[in-house]
């Protein structure tokens, strides 16, 4: 693979384009071939989309109730019915 | 097929750069006569595949590669014995076997459990439930009737699609009932909201267009560095999940209703696409600008920690 081809692709469009290869959604083999031969030359992006892949991990690793603001969560008072509501249920 | 006995196992190592992390790729068996352009392409598109499945690249991880053919078709090339790190797969795995535990103790009518439920989906659900509806209040009641729906539901539920799905289900059904009442029309898959941010790298970071050997490139200063600890490894601190937890929360609406359905909840960009009207394409731009908001967030921190 020629230093050439790897280089047809600006640093700078490959950062744009992660999560699209991530994805699998780059569906022409010529542009999936031009981002490898980017990544097979370049650290710097090596490192970008290895550090977007510890981002998702780690967004991965939150609490499903830390991830959105407690604002966001139901009232107290509806919980409550809810919950008595699924006591009564279970009661039949 | 003639085959020379000697050529039948061949083992070649392949040291396949992954920038500065190399990995050993060793294709431990291939079949007489593969020409070895062939299997040395075969070797890029296998751990380009490893690569987009999400499986990580780790220094010193052996992929051993068996190189067949079958009849009339081209040399294939599978894959054997990776080493799989812990990583989205391990994670599905792990989420799945906690649906089955959760959806025995609903079934067993363990109000905990349902509790549980209920604070951990709701303030997702609020969001795709404000999708169809006008209002937080609206929104808000939608979810209440949605959990009514699942509690009277749960006895006829036989667990055919994931629990997740299901509850997601009634949602969307109690949503677009009320959406249809209130005359609002289904979403509005439009991106003008989040439009503001064209580069998710902050442009100065890049070599400007005339510079003479490299445009577009990194800067010499601009360039990431390495993450010091492997934040993937074991728990996360508190710290790095204080910092994760408010970068998610302060993403633009859309692109956080994205990135939890898909990071958080671990749902697929289908499901994603149809909870929340949006097309795949929307749903990629969305993920990928909330994503590297929360990675911007990270190296802001992982810099300044080392400086």
């Amino acid at each position: 693979m020629s230093v050439e081809r790897g280089m047809q692709l600006r640093c700078e469009e490959l950062v744009e384009l992660v999560t699209d290869y991530l994805e699998g959604a780059i569906t022409d083999p010529d542009r999936l071939d031009l981002i490898e031969a980017h990544l097979q030359l370049c650290d710097p992006c090596s490192i970008y989309v290895e550090q977007m892949r510890q981002t998702i991990a780690m967004i991965g690793q939150l609490p499903k109730t830390q991830a959105l603001a407690q604002a966001e969560q139901l009232p107290e008072r509806i919980r409550e019915q809810l919950l008595e509501a699924f006591r009564a249920e279970s009661s039949h | 097929m003639s085959r020379h006995p000697s050529d039948r196992r061949r083992t070649r190592f392949w040291n396949a750069p992954f920038g500065a992390m190399r990995t050993n790729c060793a294709i431990t068996s291939a079949e007489a006569g593969a020409p070895t352009d062939i299997t040395t392409r075969k070797v890029r598109q296998v751990v380009s595949l490893i690569r987009r499945r999400n499986h990580l690249v780790a220094p010193g991880l052996q992929y051993n590669l068996i190189v067949t053919r079958c009849a009339g078709k081209p040399y294939s090339c599978a894959v054997q014995g990776i080493t799989e790190p812990p990583g989205p797969s391990a994670q599905a795995a792990a989420d799945q076997a906690a649906e089955q535990a959760m959806l025995a103790r609903l079934k067993a009518r363990d109000d905990q459990a349902f509790d549980e439920l209920v604070r951990a989906w709701s303030p997702i659900m609020m969001r795709v439930a404000r999708q169809f509806v006008s209002t937080d209040a609206s929104a808000q009641e939608v979810v209440q009737e949605a959990w009514l729906g699942v509690i009277r539901g749960l006895g006829a539920f036989e667990g055919r699609s994931s629990v997740r799905t299901w509850v997601f289900r009634i949602l969307t059904n109690v949503a677009k009932t009320r959406g249809v009442k209130e005359h609002r029309i289904t979403p509005v898959s439009s991106l003008a909201r989040d439009d503001d941010a064209r580069h998710t790298v902050d442009p100065s970071r890049f070599r400007s267009d005339d510079d003479p050997l490299y445009p577009g490139n990194w800067t010499p200063a601009g360039r990431p560095q390495r993450w010091d600890d492997d934040p993937e490894s074991g728990v996360l601190r508190g710290e790095i999940r204080t910092l994760v937890s408010a970068a998610v929360e302060a993403l633009p609406d859309r692109q956080r209703e994205v990135v939890v359905l898909r990071d958080v909840h671990g749902f697929d960009s289908d499901e994603v696409c149809s909870l929340l009207g949006v097309t795949p394409e929307n749903q990629r731009v969305l993920l990928h600008r909330g994503r590297a908001q929360v990675r911007a967030a990270l190296e802001h921190y992982y810099i300044k920690e080392h400086v």
